[in-house]
């Protein structure tokens, strides 16, 4: 029988479907058993799809313009 | 922390940018900068905690970047290549901030019982909604924030950046295994912190217990 902890274990890669039909019909069978596991696994993959793809905010203008700077200056730099 | 999402860039191919550039072209090497830029940044903020080193390392990155140009090899992602760059310029930030010098993304973290699963709790069906645009991105922001810095790159990553386990662990240096154990950690601390707010109303805590 699968354990609780068990169950955690896998926990990354049965999300990622990253495991063999095997151990995921285990892990499976222990969720229909075990509300806890079920509600920590939806609630897991819930947090991942809320993060996914989560777009950086755009850089402030003022680390943009010495960005570039720096940058324009190294490229001149080479072509020289 | 910041202002308003920029533009999505799922499908950006760089693969013709980074081959221009490599021929000499500047322009196509800017083009990736302002690409990256953004993503950069953040991952050098969450790394350094701190705004100053985080412009440094995103300046010196791309610097770099440009000046070994040649030494890219093609067979990984660029921008994989250019975040191992990035971590190593924040990492050297962090060296030189602390006395001991004995910092690396592979200090010793807690690898004992601390799978944490305390708060057990049901969530709305689209728990997000219940938030404005702006309200979703500092919760979500201050949640990774609260993270051990470990865990923090390889969370941001794997799953936001939504690299594979093998890219972000060729980008932090780490081993499989190490992001592995660590991701699942990263997953699980955050589904506790946002459990608080995301949790279907009337459900408490431990209502399954």
């Amino acid at each position: 029988m699968l354990t609780c902890k068990d169950f955690l274990a896998e926990l990354s890669d049965y999300l990622d479907e990253r495991i063999d039909a095997e151990l995921r019909a285990k892990l499976e069978r222990h969720i229909t058993e075990c509300p806890n596991c079920w509600v920590i696994a939806d609630t897991t993959k819930k947090t991942i799809q809320i993060y996914k793809g989560m777009e950086p905010y755009p850089i402030p203008s003022d680390v943009e313009t010495r960005l570039m700077k720096a940058l324009e200056k190294k490229m001149a730099a080479k072509q020289r | 922390m910041h202002s308003t999402p920029v533009p999505s860039q799922a499908g950006f191919d760089e693969a013709p940018f980074v081959a221009q550039a490599r021929k000499g072209d500047d322009r196509a090497f800017a083009e990736l900068v302002k690409r990256y830029e953004a993503k950069i940044f953040r991952l050098a903020q969450h790394i350094t905690q701190n705004r100053e080193d985080a412009e440094d390392v995103l300046q010196e990155t791309f610097l770099r970047a440009y000046e070994h140009l040649d030494q890219f090899q093609g067979n990984s992602k660029f921008y994989t290549w250019i975040v191992r760059i990035a971590v190593n310029q924040a990492l050297m930030k962090l060296r030189r901030r602390r006395t001991d010098k004995s910092v690396s993304l592979d200090e010793s973290i807690d690898t004992g019982e601390d799978t944490v699963t305390r708060e057990i709790a049901a969530w709305d069906e689209d728990p997000e909604q219940r938030f404005s645009r702006e309200e979703l991105g500092e919760i979500l922001d201050s949640a990774i924030q609260t993270l051990a810095p470990a865990y923090r790159s390889v969370f941001l990553l794997r799953d936001v950046d939504d690299l594979s386990t093998e890219e972000t662990a060729e980008a932090l240096g780490l081993s499989v295994p190490a992001v592995k154990s660590r991701l699942l950690r990263a997953r699980l601390q955050l589904r506790e912190k946002l459990t608080r707010y995301f949790k279907r109303k009337g459900d408490d805590a431990f209502a399954y217990m």
